[in-house]
C-alpha cells in the first residue's frame, strides 16, 4: 500500500481567494489583493517563489514600470519581498502542487505528501507556460533540452548542459539563452532558424553575432544521432515553401542541443475546471476565452500571465496586477486607488503590446476575445 | 560540467557535499542541487527509459512539466528528479517502466 493512501485530511480549508502560481503574474496579483486588504492563499509547486524569473540573468527591456534594466533574478527577489510584507494577509504555500480544480471552486493540493482540499470563492490561475517540442528524428535523445531547461540548469544550479551546443530557434529566448551559454563557457556552434528571418530583437542577435556565432536562417534540424547521448545533429536548408532542400544537409558534432521554438500556455487546470478554450496560434496554442477583466467563462475564475496566452514577463506582471484588482473588487474589497490603478495598468498593457513586435499578440488577443488593452 | 566562473552569478562558494547512490554506485552532488542537476554535473544524462521501446530519456524542461526525468528514488517510482532536491543517502535508479509502488 502506498504511503499516500494512508494520510488524508478530512476537513476543508476555506479561503476567499486562491492564487495558483507564484511567478510574476501570481505574485503581482497577490500584492494587489493584499493592498486592497483582501486575504488570499498563494500556492506554488516550487520550493521558492518567483517562477521562471529566478533563472533570467539578463536585464529586462521595456518600461521601468515593469522593472526594465533590472535582471530577472533581481525582479523575482523584489516581487517576493513585496508579497512577504503582507504575511498577515497572504498565506503562502510553497512546494505545493495543485492536483485538481473543480467547478464548485474546490482546489485539491498535494502538500508534504498530504492531500488537502481548499474551498475558494474566487481563484486566480497564473500557472505560466511550458516549452514546446519540435518533431525530428531522435528528438528524445538525452542531451536535447528546451531552452528554459538549459537556463535553469546553468543559472540556478550552475551546471553546463554540455560543451558544444547548437541552438534551434532565433526568437528572443533562443538568442538570450545562446548568450547566457557563452557566459557559462559553453561553445555555441550555431543558431539555426527555420524562418527566413531572425525572430528576436536585433539587439540580442547583434550581441551573439559580435561574439562570432553564426545565425543560419531557412535552416532546420533534420535528425539527431547518438546512442545514449546526442553526439551529432544533421541540419538542412528550407526553401521559401518550408520544404527541405536535398543536398544541403550539414553535420555538427555536439553534446547538447537546445530547442527554443516557443512556449505554450499551461492550461491543464483551466481545462479541468471546464473553462471555454480556443486554439490561438499567435498566443502559443490552447488558451482560455476571457473577458476584459481577465475572467474566464466561469464566474470568479480569473487567469493572468502566460497561462492566458504567451507574452513577456512584463505583461504578466501587469496582467497580474489587473487580475488581482478585478478579483478582489468582485469579492467586495476595493483597492484604495482602484480606478486610478486600473486605468494605469490597462494603459501599460496597451503600450507593451504596441509596435511591430506586439502585432502577433494583438491579433491573438482579438481572437481570444480581449479587445481592451490592444490599440 | 560545473560552471566555475560566471560574469553575473557566483557559484564559487564552498557548498556542502551530498552523498547518494546512482544505480547502486556511490556518487556525490552539492547541497542545493536537484537530483537531475547533480547527475548532469557527473555527466549522467540518461535518467529513464521509454515505457515500450526502452529508448533512453533525459530531462527536457527541468521545471517539472514534461516528466521525462522520472526516476526511482528510495524505492518510489515516477519521482520528477528535475525538481526534487538531492538529500544525503538517497538511492536513485534509472526507471524503465510505468512504475510500481512497493511496500
Amino acid at each position: 500500500m502506498s504511503k499516500y493512501s494512508l494520510i488524508k485530511v478530512k476537513y476543508m480549508i476555506k479561503k476567499d481567494l486562491v492564487i495558483i502560481g507564484g511567478g510574476p503574474a501570481g505574485l503581482c496579483a497577490a500584492k494587489m489583493v493584499a493592498e486592497a486588504n483582501q486575504s488570499c492563499m498563494l500556492i506554488d509547486r516550487n520550493q521558492i517563489l518567483g517562477g521562471q524569473l529566478i533563472k533570467q540573468t539578463h536585464m529586462f527591456f521595456g518600461s521601468e514600470k515593469q522593472y526594465a534594466k533590472t535582471r530577472g533574478i533581481d525582479i523575482a527577489e523584489k516581487l517576493v519581498e513585496d508579497v512577504k510584507k503582507y504575511s498577515d494577509l497572504i498565506d503562502i504555500w510553497e512546494d505545493t502542487t495543485v492536483v485538481g480544480l473543480y467547478q464548485d471552486k474546490v482546489v485539491t493540493v498535494l502538500k508534504n505528501e498530504r492531500y488537502v482540499k481548499i474551498q475558494a470563492k474566487a481563484i486566480i490561475i497564473a500557472t505560466g507556460a511550458s516549452e514546446k517540442v519540435l518533431a525530428f528524428e531522435n528528438n528524445d535523445l538525452p542531451g536535447i533540452y528546451g531552452a528554459g531547461a538549459v537556463q535553469t540548469l546553468m543559472n540556478v544550479y550552475g551546471v553546463k548542459p554540455g560543451h558544444k551546443i547548437v541552438m534551434v530557434g532565433s526568437g528572443n529566448i533562443g538568442l538570450i539563452v545562446s548568450y547566457q551559454l557563452m557566459q557559462a563557457g559553453v561553445n555555441v556552434l550555431s543558431i539555426i532558424e527555420a524562418s527566413p528571418k531572425i525572430g528576436g530583437y536585433k539587439v540580442h542577435a547583434s550581441k551573439v553575432r559580435r561574439l562570432g556565432v553564426n545565425i543560419e536562417t531557412s535552416c532546420t534540424i533534420k535528425k539527431a544521432i547518438g546512442h545514449e547521448n546526442v553526439k551529432k545533429i544533421e541540419t538542412i536548408k528550407l526553401d521559401e515553401n518550408w520544404k527541405e532542400i536535398e543536398g544541403t544537409e550539414k553535420e555538427y558534432e555536439v553534446d547538447a542541443v537546445c530547442i527554443a521554438v516557443g512556449l505554450t500556455p499551461l492550461t491543464n487546470l483551466l481545462s479541468m475546471i471546464g473553462c471555454q478554450m480556443k486554439y490561438v496560434s499567435e498566443l502559443g496554442g490552447l488558451v482560455p476565452i476571457i473577458n476584459e477583466n481577465h475572467e474566464t467563462s466561469i464566474e470568479n475564475i480569473y487567469v493572468c500571465g502566460d497561462a492566458s496566452g504567451i507574452e513577456e514577463a512584463s505583461s504578466a506582471i501587469v496582467e497580474g496586477y489587473l487580475a488581482g484588482l478585478h478579483a478582489c473588487k468582485k469579492l467586495g474589497k476595493f483597492h484604495p486607488k482602484n480606478d486610478e490603478l486600473m486605468n494605469e495598468y490597462h494603459q501599460q498593457l496597451t503600450n507593451l503590446r504596441n509596435g511591430p513586435f506586439g502585432e502577433k499578440i494583438r491579433i491573438g488577443l482579438k481572437k481570444q476575445g480581449v479587445c481592451k488593452d490592444v490599440s | 560540467m560545473r560552471i566555475k566562473e560566471h560574469p553575473i552569478l557566483n557559484f564559487k562558494e564552498e557548498r556542502k557535499v551530498i552523498h547518494f547512490t546512482f544505480n547502486n554506485c556511490p556518487v556525490t552532488g552539492y547541497e542545493g542541487d536537484t537530483i537531475a542537476s547533480a547527475l548532469h554535473a557527473l555527466g549522467i544524462k540518461k535518467l529513464s527509459e521509454s515505457m515500450n521501446l526502452k529508448r533512453p530519456r533525459g530531462f527536457y524542461c527541468a521545471i517539472g512539466n514534461c516528466s521525462s526525468c522520472r526516476m526511482i528514488v528510495d524505492g518510489e517510482p515516477n519521482v520528477k528528479t528535475c525538481v526534487t532536491l538531492l538529500k544525503e543517502g538517497m538511492d536513485v535508479k534509472v526507471q524503465s517502466n510505468k512504475g510500481e509502488i512497493y511496500d
